[in-house]
Order: structure tokens, then sequence, then C-alpha cells
């Protein structure tokens, strides 16, 4: 990766909702930092001498994005991801920094495992940003260290992967987060009614012979995360929904000012359980695909600001887990190199424009985390996404950066792709240079 | 034979991806092979060097000796593999059990497997012929197919029969099978049993799905209790043995609410005193060993198909 002085970003579309900016112009990066941005109007003042300067022309010059769920796999199941792979496989995808969930081998429930992921990170192509246990184990009996693992550099708890059943557990982890200033965050699921499921239940997982995952088994714990959120005051961030209902619940408690956030992922806007069909694991993930309806209002709430974030639940599994019987199949998919082309189809059909794009998957994570970047300002860290919209792709196993090629989208014809990506002026990806 | 319909199916994988010329084929050419199975030498050289596998990783009585039966009397050579269900904690993936059996190059692999989309996921991976012999609550097609011949059998017609298929519809492959098959066929299908047991949105593989056992028993061709599956739930989903029989178990007293001469059928095994009353099971009404012996013949049919009629 190089490393060069001064780098000037010309002629393309300053994307910037945190500085309210969406100007064709040129950026200036020095030192890793971003020291000046001129509109196309304004002239450029005295550059460097030594200047290493790119054409932008029809390009888009974005905040770079973040993604707050990813699973990075390391320690534990490094044949499925490691810190490096996946944060060569986000730089790719335009990201800058990811939050990896703490469901790891160990899981990552106290200071020591959340060093030993920093450390990997030192040398990673994106910031990493260690998301800590709830509870010790994820067992979901007894809280895990937050002010330690605070101290070592997590930045927000889950127990992802795996629900808090208890509600007294969350309540606590919710007043006790406050102390330390630490997000939480929830898989919403109630393992009951989910119990051995394999896909969304309904017809096609009836005429399948599967095990079906009811919609209301999210609903029911949103429900109840959203009262806990209400009642303690604490901040709630609510992961991957999936559902129309869940949408619905969230929508009303914000409008009653209870204190929440949410993410979806780009699968659930974009396919539904059609998917499954022929059993493909490739399309089993938790939560499953659900129906067009569901798929319909999670596209609504995208545009209309009940969904803050978009991020991507990169889950990548080796064949071990995924060429396999369906009903054993693990559950989860690749996502940081196809969220781009995935939100930009959003984009295209006109559900959304460009800022909020990039609020979606920039600038609400770093909010929502309380994490740097998310802007492009004078003097901020130089981490930048270019993307291309018009480029044309068809996803080819052999390119995916991610050591999990458990993806749903290969062989599909997508459309926009990060082509150049600075993470504090370093260049971890770049497809425009010769 | 009907020689101007082209059988096309390699894999037979389920009822669903069969049309109804498939159907009939398939019917057609196990009533012309079932004399075979009544003669002093039971065996014509149909399939003479043909080999076939059985891959079992379920318990199985019938279905795998109508299976071996079947390839015999065509003059198959057959082999069966007891696979314990844990291969993959072995080491040893399904594909690659699969790959090698497939290196010893049998033509037909039958496989019976407790996941749904077993034998879809061994059709991906071998190029040799896979007829599914049960997968997970999937499906069951040559039970399907052998119900359908027996009914037909009986019935001369399946068309605008009413078929009542009660018990355990969630777990139940053969009810997955026999509910594409005979709508498929043009009869009429009523299911019912505990909710509990009542797959969402079965109605829409063309099920009716009744709240009493009554109404669906009521006037119906064909009874068809199912064994609870316990081996497959994940829960507890009835109280007990005892109360199901009470309430959903097919005695004199049900069976006489169907229509006069309605057949009574049972894919096997029978759990006695549960879903069916022993005195009804072995009653004049009971077609369930012709069922069996239809299985030998629908089972001939579908290796003689899936190797292109020849």
């Amino acid at each position: 990766m190089s490393m060069v002085q001064a780098i000037l970003l010309k002629n393309g579309r300053i994307i910037d909702p945190a500085n309210k900016l969406d100007k064709k112009g040129s950026l200036l990066v020095e030192k890793g930092r971003i020291t000046a941005v001129f509109t196309a109007r304004q002239k450029t003042g005295p550059l460097p001498k030594k200047l290493f300067s790119i054409d932008l022309q029809g390009k888009w010059v974005v905040p770079g994005l973040i993604d707050m769920h990813v699973h990075l796999r390391e320690p534990g199941e490094e044949h499925k991801e490691t810190i490096e792979s996946g944060t060569l496989a986000a730089a790719a995808g335009g990201f800058t920094a990811v939050a990896c969930m703490p469901n790891t081998i160990p899981v990552n429930d106290c200071q020591s495992v959340t060093r030993l992921i920093l450390e990997k990170a030192a040398s990673a192509s994106a910031r990493v940003y260690p998301v800590g246990a709830i509870s010790k184990g994820s067992h979901g009996k007894i809280l895990a260290e937050f002010g330690e693992m605070k101290q070592a550099g997590a930045v927000a708890l889950t127990d992802d992967g795996k629900p808090v059943t208890d509600s007294q557990l969350l309540r606590r982890a919710l007043e006790y987060a406050s102390n330390h200033k630490m997000l939480v965050i929830s898989h919403s699921e109630d393992s009951g009614l989910s119990r051995n499921g394999a896909m969304n239940e309904g017809f096609i997982s009836t005429s399948m012979g599967l095990n079906g995952i009811p919609h209301i088994a999210e609903e029911i714990m949103v429900y109840r995360d959203l009262a806990l959120a209400d009642y303690t005051g604490c901040h709630l961030h609510l992961a991957h929904i999936s559902t129309r209902e869940s949408i619905n619940l969230i929508r009303q408690a914000k409008k009653n000012g209870v204190p929440v956030s949410a993410e979806t992922a780009p699968h659930y806007f974009t396919l539904t359980e059609e998917a499954v069909q022929g059993y493909n694991t490739n399309a089993k993930m938790n939560p499953p695909l659900r129906t067009p309806k569901d798929r319909a209002a999670i596209i609504k709430a995208i545009q209309d600001g009940t969904i803050d974030a978009i991020a991507t639940d990169h889950a990548p599994h080796s064949v071990l887990e995924k060429d396999i019987e369906f009903d054993q199949a693990a559950n989860g998919i690749i996502g940081l190199e196809t969220a781009v082309p995935l939100t930009l189809a959003l984009f295209r059909k006109g559900h959304i424009d460009a800022s909020r794009l990039v609020q979606l998957l920039s600038s609400n994570p770093a909010r929502i985390l309380g994490v740097e970047g998310g802007s492009l300002g004078i003097g901020a860290e130089a981490d930048i996404a270019v993307i291309d919209p018009e480029l044309h792709f068809v996803l080819q196993e052999q390119d995916i950066l991610s050591k999990g090629k458990n993806s749903p989208f290969i062989g599909a014809s997508l459309q926009g792709k990060a082509v150049l990506t600075l993470c504090g002026g370093r260049i971890t990806h770049n497809l425009l240079s010769p | 034979m009907s020689s101007e319909y082209l059988f096309a199916h390699k894999h037979i994988l389920g009822l669903d991806h069969l049309s109804v010329p498939d159907i009939e084929l398939i019917l057609n050419t196990a009533e012309s092979f079932k004399e075979i199975s009544t003669r002093a030498i039971k065996k014509v050289p149909v399939l003479r060097g043909k080999t076939v596998v059985t891959l079992f990783f379920e318990p199985s009585t019938r279905t795998r000796l109508s299976f071996d039966i079947a390839a015999k009397r065509m003059s198959a050579d057959t082999f069966s593999i007891s696979a314990s269900t844990s291969s993959t904690t072995k080491g040893e993936t399904l594909a690659d059990t699969a790959r090698n059996i497939e290196a010893m190059m049998p033509d037909i692999l039958i496989m019976r497997h407790p996941s749904s989309g077993a034998c879809h996921y061994l059709a991906k991976h071998i190029r040799t012929s896979v007829i599914n012999a049960g997968d997970g609550t999937h499906e069951h097609p040559s039970q399907g197919l052998l119900d359908l011949m027996t009914v037909k059998e009986h019935k001369g017609e399946i068309s605008g029969l009413k078929i009542a298929i009660i018990g355990d519809i969630s777990h139940s492959r053969v009810a997955h099978s026999d509910i594409i098959g005979f709508s498929k066929m043009g009869a009429h299908v009523f299911v019912s049993g505990p909710a509990t047991l009542i797959p969402k949105k079965i109605e829409r593989l063309g099920a009716t799905v009744c709240t009493t056992m009554a109404e669906a028993v009521s006037d119906a061709d064909v009874v068809m209790p199912l064994r609870i599956q316990t081996e497959r739930q994940n829960d507890p989903l009835i109280p007990s043995f005892r109360e199901y029989a009470t309430f959903f178990g097919i005695n004199r007293q049900v069976l006489q609410t169907a229509r006069p001469g309605a057949l009574l059928m049972h894919p096997g095994p029978i759990n006695r005193g549960v879903e069916l009353a022993p005195d009804v099971a072995d009653s004049a009404q009971s077609v369930i060993l012709d069922q069996v012996t239809n299985g030998v013949a629908i089972r001939m049919a579908l290796m003689y198909l899936v190797l292109g009629g020849k």
C-alpha cells in the first residue's frame, strides 16, 4: 500500500451530508488528513509540489464507509476469515471501518480478547472497532466487564448471534453501559419461536419441508427491546431488522421519543425468501430472508429514517459450513464487497438520493457507534471512498477478497463499485491507477 | 408401454417436479410391471448389468426392501449402505460419500436422508441418477406414487375423489408428496390433525385444512391416518398418545362416516392403537398391504424410466 505525502482527488462529485455538501469538486489529502475541499467554481489555491493527482470525473467521493456489523472470525475461526482478509474485503467494498461482533472463539467478553483483536488490526486495511459481549461467554447470565473492554478499545456491546433472552439482563446491560457511554446492540429474536428454524416460515418453508422461523420471532423481541429502551431511557441499537412489523414498531417508538436506532442489511432490501428455492445455502441467514411485503417495508423505512444504517452482517463461512445439507448449513452471508452496488440499486430506482446513501453507509454508523469518520470536513482523517456508480461487473467467486465465498450474488450482474479507498490517507484499495 | 410420451427426468426428487403426463406414464409403467411379481420366475432382464446402490441415513424396512426387490426383479445388481447420520462429524461430507460411491460407477443412487433437500444437494454434486427415498420432512415421491397407483387400482379414477389425510402433516414427507400428487391428478385433499402438526400455508400446496377430523373424513373416498413422528419433533407437540388416539385416531366409528367402500390407507409403520385402531387396520376396507405390493411395481417403473426406459 502506497503512502504518498499529498493526494489530490480531482473533479469528483463530493457527497458529504455531514457537511451538507453535494458538489463537484476536488479534495486535498495531506499527511493522512483532509486539508482542503474545493468545489468546481473555487480556485484550488496553492498545492504541494509533490502531488499525486487523480482525476475522478464521473465518480463519487464520499466519506469512507463504515460497516457497523461484521464478523471477522478472528480469533478462533481463521479458516473462515481473518482480520487481515476481512479488512481487505472491507477496503475493496469502500469501507474504511468495521465494527466486529464478539462471537469469536473465545468470545470477545474481556479486555484481553479485545486487545488481541486490536493488535491484529494494527496492520489491517480498515479501522476495526471491536464490539464486546453483553454477557460473559455470551451465555446470557452475567454481565461482561464493559469498562475494561471500553478501556481496551471496545466501542459497543452485543451478544449478537445469540439473543439476550433474559429481559432483566438486557435492562441491566443498558443501565450499566450508560456508565461507560457504550452502545448496546440487540439481536432481537425469540429463540423459542425460532428454534430449529432454517428459513422464513410460510408456504415456501412448508413446500420445501424446512422448519420455519416466523416473523413474530423478531417482532416480539423488538417490542420488548423498545420497551426496555423506553423504560431505562438508555439508547439501544437494533441489529439486522428484517420484517414489516418490526419496522412499524420502531417507527412508532421513534415517534414517541424512545432512544432507539436500527440497521438493516442489503439482503433484506434486495432478496426475498424465494432465493432459498433449490436449497440454496447461500440464501440462509438469521434473521432469514422474508417476503416481498417485508422487503417493501424495509425500503420504506430506509427512505423515511426509521432505519438509520445499512450494515452488512458480513458472515463469512467456508464450504465446510455451507456446501452441505440445508438444515445443517451455517447461517450468514458475506456482504462487504456487495453493499455498494446493492445500496446503489436503491438510489437508481429513486428510493434514496446520494446523500441519504452516504448517511446510511457512513455518517449514521459513525454517529451511532460514537466513532470518528463519516465526514469529509477539513482536518478530518482521510477516510475516503471513491465510488464509480456506473461500473458494471459480474460478481465472480475468484474476485472476492473475503475468505468466505458464501454470497447469493455470485454470478449476478451488479452496477456500482468502490474504485479507490483511502484509510487515514493510505490507499487500501485502488482499481484506478494503471 | 406408451412410447409417444418421453420421460425426461434423470432424477426423481419429488412429485413437485413431475407433470401429470409424467405421473400417468409412471403409473402405467408400474401397472404393466406389477405382473412380473406374480410370476413363478420373478425376474426380467430389463436392468441386467445395471448397478443400483441404496444409501440410507435413516432406518427403513419397507422402502429399502421394496427398492431392493424391485431392482432385483429387473435383474440389476443392488448394494445397500447404511450410513450413520453423523457422517459429517466423522469428517466425510455427504457429497464426498456420494462421489466415492459414484466412482464405482453405479447407475442409480437411491437415498433416504434426514435433511430436507438432501437429494437435491446430491443431484447437484453427482452425475448418477438420484431417486429420493425420503428427504427429511420434504418428499417421499415413490410412496406418493404408490398411493396414487393403489387408489387408481381400486377406484378406477383419481380425479374428483375426496382424500382425507389425518395426523402429523408437518413432519410427514408422505403427506407432502400425497397432497401434491393427488391434487395434480384432480382429487380433493383434506387434512386434519392437531393444529400443532399442521404446517403454515399447507393449503397452497393443494390441501384443505379442517379443524375437526370429522369434517375431513366425512364422505371421504380415501382415509389415511399418519404416524406421529416423534423422532422429528423438536418439542412435544401433542400432550399424550392416549389423548391423540381419542381425538385423532381412526376407529370403526370414524371410518363409518366416510363414503361406503372408502379405502383405508397408511404409509406405515403403523402405531396400532394410536392413529389407527387395530380392528380397522385389518378390516376389509384396508388396502395397506396393497400399497406395499404396489410399491415394488412403482419402484421398478421409476428405475426403468430414469435409465431411459430401455
